[in-house]
């Protein structure tokens, strides 16, 4: 089954996706004192690695690095409500580029597979 | 422990320390200013030795194949060792001071001459050395086209530069340019895409030169040029601007004050109030937004979450320059520069 990453078009398409993510997450008071980077191009490539990983493109973080990437936001209190915030701008993100639902639910679970790691739990 | 060799000689790196510090720590005069990877100004080539890939961000291509790098932003592994070849003498050009003047009580326009071939495109920003080393940067205002260089310098109490330019400096005086850098510039190929152009201060200096630019490249689509200063004396080029936007049905001037009378065509308030009043819905238009830092991140934010791509927006912001072992320049600071 091919993955959400090439049935949006692969690297090409992933500048559109940040561009909607990431706007619906600073624009997000629950989450967005986590992402208030002065630096933007920095901040939304990250979010283009999370976006990437999670919709089954090539990358090669591990469990480890998600545990190490997020223990300093799990340190400012990063928990459950602000993972569900995340998951659903995915989610948002995913509609608004017209993906079918099935497939949304596919990456969601991508996303829950990682969530202990994240929380450094 | 690492060890850059410098001018034939090897000076040790205290961990956590950037080849920059490093060497002006041991009173290597380097040039510098921003310390924060964007002016270019400390650029060096390395000869022998691995060049990490952050110390090479933002150098074009060309740059980054011949091993330049910059010194600030340089921290090699521990008990690595670097030699450098040089430092970014050799690209630089000679060039003559033309004119100083003055556009406004705290603007200063400097017209210089570059000795060699100096291309730019309007916009892009940059590296001023005085004979001493004294490096800052400064965003071109003026079109390839004109010839001489304009700069715009905004004069800052105790400014090693700008006191300099404005109070010894003198036409015929020989300076040194570098660059240019930076993506603040006018691309053809859509011309009716609606531009936004905003900056405060000298921020005016790259915007005047991206407006004219997209002009004469034909542009066809509504350019908006929001000009903000504290005060009406901080404005300059107020008339040359209405003018440009009488001959140019496309072209908007708003010049913005945060405090004064209204009247006069010059609006009171914040620049970032007035601009969501015009253009309240700029889905899929261009933004350059120059000047100070603290305003051209805000206006990036929000004209991103009212629906500008990232890629869509282009910002310069004028990092001050740092202060550190050594002093702001190759030479000591003035006693206030204390950041
Ligand atoms: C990419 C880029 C483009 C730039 N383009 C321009 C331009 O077109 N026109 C222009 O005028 N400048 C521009 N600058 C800023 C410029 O490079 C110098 O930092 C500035 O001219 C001050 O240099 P100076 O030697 O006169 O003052 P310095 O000796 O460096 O500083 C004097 C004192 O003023 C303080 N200071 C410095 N900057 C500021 C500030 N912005 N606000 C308040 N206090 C400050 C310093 O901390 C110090 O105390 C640009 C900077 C960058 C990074
Ligand atoms: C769905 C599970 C998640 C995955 C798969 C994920 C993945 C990633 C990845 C790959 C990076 C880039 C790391 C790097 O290259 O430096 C990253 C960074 C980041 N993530 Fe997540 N993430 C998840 C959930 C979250 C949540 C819930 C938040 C906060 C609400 C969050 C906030 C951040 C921030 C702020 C960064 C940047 C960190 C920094 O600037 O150092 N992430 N994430
Ligand atoms: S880029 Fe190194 S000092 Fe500015």
């Amino acid at each position: 089954m091919s993955t959400v990453y090439e049935l949006l078009g692969g690297a090409k398409a992933m500048d559109a996706a940040v561009d909607l993510f990431y706007r619906k997450v600073l624009a997000d008071e629950r989450i967005n004192h986590f992402f208030e980077d002065v630096d933007m191009e920095r901040q939304a490539a990250k979010q283009k690695a999370f976006l990437t990983m999670v919709f089954g493109g090539p990358n090669n973080y591990t469990g480890m690095d998600m545990r190490k990437g997020h223990a300093h936001l799990v340190k400012r209190g990063l928990n459950d409500s602000h993972f569900n915030a995340v998951a659903e701008h995915l989610a948002g993100t995913l509609k608004d580029l017209g993906v079918a639902a099935p497939l949304i639910e596919q990456v969601i679970q991508t996303a829950e597979s990682v969530r202990a790691d994240v929380l450094n739990r | 422990m690492s060890r850059v060799r410098y001018e034939a000689q090897w000076y040790s790196l205290e961990p956590e320390e950037s080849v920059l510090d490093g060497l002006l720590r041991q009173g290597v005069p380097v040039p510098h200013s921003c310390k924060a990877g964007v002016c270019q100004s400390c650029l060096m080539r390395a000869a022998a030795g691995a060049v990490p890939e952050k110390a090479q961000a933002g150098l074009k291509e060309t740059l980054k194949a011949r091993n330049y790098f910059l010194a600030c932003s340089c921290w090699p592994e521990p008990g690595a060792e670097l030699e450098v070849a040089g430092g970014g003498d050799e690209l630089r050009v000679p060039a003559r001071l033309e004119s100083l003047e003055r556009l406004s009580g705290g603007v200063l326009r400097v017209r210089l001459r570059p000795q060699a071939a100096f291309e730019y495109r309007a916009g892009q920003y940059l590296t001023l050395l005085r004979a001493d080393g004294l490096a800052r940067s400064y965003s071109v205002a003026s079109l390839p086209r004109e010839g001489a260089l304009e700069l715009h310098v905004r004069l800052l109490p105790g400014g090693a530069m700008s006191g300099w330019l404005s109070t010894e400096a003198r036409p015929g005086d020989e300076v040194r340019i570098q660059g240019p850098a930076g993506d603040c510039f006018y691309l053809p190929g859509r011309p009716e895409q609606p531009l936004l152009l905003a900056g405060a201060g000298t921020g005016l200096s790259p915007l005047y030169g991206i407006a004219r630019d997209a002009l004469e490249q034909g542009h066809t689509g509504p350019i908006w040029l929001f000009h903000g200063a504290r005060e009406p004396r901080g404005l300059y080029l107020v008339e040359e601007l209405r003018a440009l936007a009488e001959r140019h049905g496309n072209f908007h001037y708003r010049p913005s004050v945060l405090e004064g009378r209204l009247g006069e065509g010059v609006h009171v308030g914040s620049l970032d109030a007035l601009i969501r009043d015009e253009c309240p819905k700029p889905v899929g238009w261009r933004a350059f937004l120059c000047g100070n830092p603290e305003l051209v991140l805000s206006l990036r934010k929000k004209l991103f979450l009212a629906g500008l791509s990232m890629k869509d927006i282009h910002a310069d912001a004028f990092l001050p320059s740092a202060s550190g072992p050594g002093g702001a320049g190759a030479t000591p600071r003035a006693p206030d520069a204390s950041r």
